[in-house]
């Protein structure tokens, strides 16, 4: 298959959202979004039930229309006269798979081919088949399979046509272990392939695994960053340091410590130092206990996972 | 706007692929005619040769034209809701497929074969009338005017059926309301026929033509009309 986003003449952002809003009525799906995503990146979008994903999702793909802003999809303006190429450009595989069960695999696939009017569709079919390892299910019809595998259909169904952005909505929806873990390692080998990816999912371990970057949203977009940047915005930097008894005077071996902003017990024998740099601050405070007599335990970064921040940013809007 | 003949292709295909594995659909599609053909048959095929006068007056063979009025109305009105119930309308509307070309594919596989099924079964009517039927009786019965009506009649009432209940189909949120509200549409071309056929309404040359054209005309707006009430936001949100 051409490697992703190798359309003539597309450059710039796969994906580029401007202050964008979708309201039914006077429901609001949501508010004011902006946002960019890169080619070949895999950009996860996470949210509560209800909090818009799959409307944002059916808004970048032209099936619903937005109620203010802009969008830029594939290099093309989000417009009503352009969503015939933009529907060329990309492709969606939504939260159902939405298969027709009556019909075989191939017969499924051979439909799609001939919807994106793909040259030499025998082979991109067979090509998609062995992309989700499903060349030797080609025959068997859709009704037959599994909830996991049909899952691997839409996700063959999805690649057909190269496209330039693929759209997953909730991949993993209702899937055990270890067909998730399947769609995981099939998302990997996209996203290695250089396919730019926009992943909604409410599964945090999902999109720490596998996005570059991620994006809140609960009707209006919280935050977005890497992972690794999200936390760093909501969470202090900490070190936790255990001791094999408490320490006489803590106050004099944290205090005036280099990168050490303030300290707090952390239940008997153990302290919690927040730090502006945990790799100046490990060493100092690794002597300074030692010269204070203690016997140290372990020093250690506090780490918090994307569940974390996702979190506290629900909680802290649930207590407003 | 062009319309790609591979993607409304590609409807056709599914669509029948998907008829001849439903078989719901496929007893639907065989008890309509059996109803319209069985009945007639077998009052022709007991009448006396003294019968064959009152029955040149009548078109008994029109009376087959409630088979294209009726068979495709019942694949029609499942094959817009029918998707939607079964979640597979959001994947064909993400592809680059027009709504003229999505409805127009729907069209023809509902087409296809409610005009087999008629021609079929109006032969079969008349292989038993000339086998079986008393030879006055057929020769009353089996005129070629009433055949070239039965011919040219039965795609057009066919025709304007499908798009009503597509039509129907479009704005529908239940399988089976779309199906009835379909059926209750073609009624009036059912009635049409019959008071042709019981030569209420007294046929002509040109009563004929100017019903041709009428339907020729209903059926080059029927799309454009099936077209205007597609709204991909309201068939996949259900809101709007």
């Amino acid at each position: 298959m051409l490697p992703a986003g190798s359309r003539p003449g597309h450059r710039g952002p796969a994906v580029a959202v401007d202050h964008l809003s979708k309201r039914f009525g006077r429901r609001v799906a949501f508010e004011d979004i902006s946002f960019e995503v890169g080619r070949g990146e895999v950009f996860g979008f996470l949210g509560p039930n209800g909090a818009g994903k799959t409307t944002t999702v059916r808004t970048l793909g032209t099936l619903v229309a937005p109620t203010a802003g802009a969008a830029t999809i594939a290099g093309l303006p989000l417009r009503p006269e352009n969503g015939v190429e933009i529907r060329r450009r990309i492709s969606v595989m939504p939260e159902s798979p939405g298969l027709y069960l009556r019909l075989s695999v191939i017969e499924n696939l051979e439909c799609f081919a001939d919807l994106y009017e793909l040259a030499e569709p025998a082979d991109r079919i067979q090509r998609a088949l062995r992309a989700v390892s499903l060349a030797d299910r080609a025959r068997d019809a859709c009704g037959t399979l599994s909830k996991g595998l049909r899952q691997r259909v839409a996700l063959a169904r999805a690649l057909l046509g190269d496209p330039d952005v693929l759209f997953l909505d909730e991949p993993t929806s209702g899937l055990d272990p270890a067909a998730a873990r399947d769609v995981h390692e099939l998302i990997d080998g996209l996203r290695r392939r250089g396919v730019t990816i926009f992943l909604t999912t409410h599964r945090l371990d999902e999109a720490e695994r596998l996005c570059d970057r991620v994006a809140i949203l609960n009707r209006t977009l919280r935050m977005i960053g890497r992972p690794d940047q999200l936390r760093e915005r909501l969470f202090a930097k900490t070190l936790t340091v255990r001791t094999r008894v408490p320490l006489a005077e803590p106050d004099c071996v944290f205090g005036g410590l280099p990168a050490v902003e303030s300290w707090r017990p952390d239940g008997t024998a153990g302290y919690v130092l927040a730090v502006s740099d945990a790799a100046v601050a490990a060493p100092a405070a690794a002597r300074a206990l030692v010269a204070a007599g203690a016997d140290v335990l372990s020093i250690g970064e506090s780490h918090h996972s994307l569940e974390d921040v996702y979190l506290k940013l629900i909680d802290k809007e649930g207590g407003r | 706007m062009t319309i790609s003949r591979r993607r409304v292709g590609a409807v056709v295909r599914k669509e029948l692929r998907e008829f001849r594995r439903n078989r719901s659909l496929t007893v639907g599609m065989a008890v309509i005619p059996a109803i319209f053909c069985v009945q007639p048959l077998v009052n022709v095929l007991t009448l006396n040769s003294a019968a064959s006068v009152p029955l040149r007056r009548e078109h008994v063979l029109l009376y087959l034209l409630a088979i294209p009025a009726l068979v495709p109305s019942l694949i029609a009105a499942y094959s817009v809701v029918g998707e939607r119930q079964q979640g597979t309308l959001e994947p064909v509307l993400t592809t680059p497929i027009r709504r003229e070309e999505l409805l127009l594919g729907k069209a023809l596989a509902a087409l296809l074969p409610s005009i087999a099924v008629a021609y079929v079964v109006c032969g079969l009517f008349l292989a038993c009338v000339e086998l079986f039927a008393l030879p006055g009786v057929a020769s009353a019965l089996v005129r070629l005017p009433d055949l070239l009506a039965q011919l040219a009649f039965t795609p057009l009432l066919a025709g304007w059926s499908i798009w009503i209940a597509i039509l129907i189909s479009t704005r529908a949120s239940d399988i089976r309301a779309a199906q009835q509200f379909a059926t209750l549409a073609g009624l009036p071309s059912v009635a049409a026929t019959t008071l042709v056929a019981l030569n209420v309404i007294t046929p002509s040359l040109t009563t004929a033509l100017v019903a041709a054209a009428v339907l020729l005309l209903l059926n080059r707006t029927g799309l454009r009309l099936a077209s205007a009430t597609f709204d991909r936001e309201r068939l996949i949100t259900g809101t709007k």
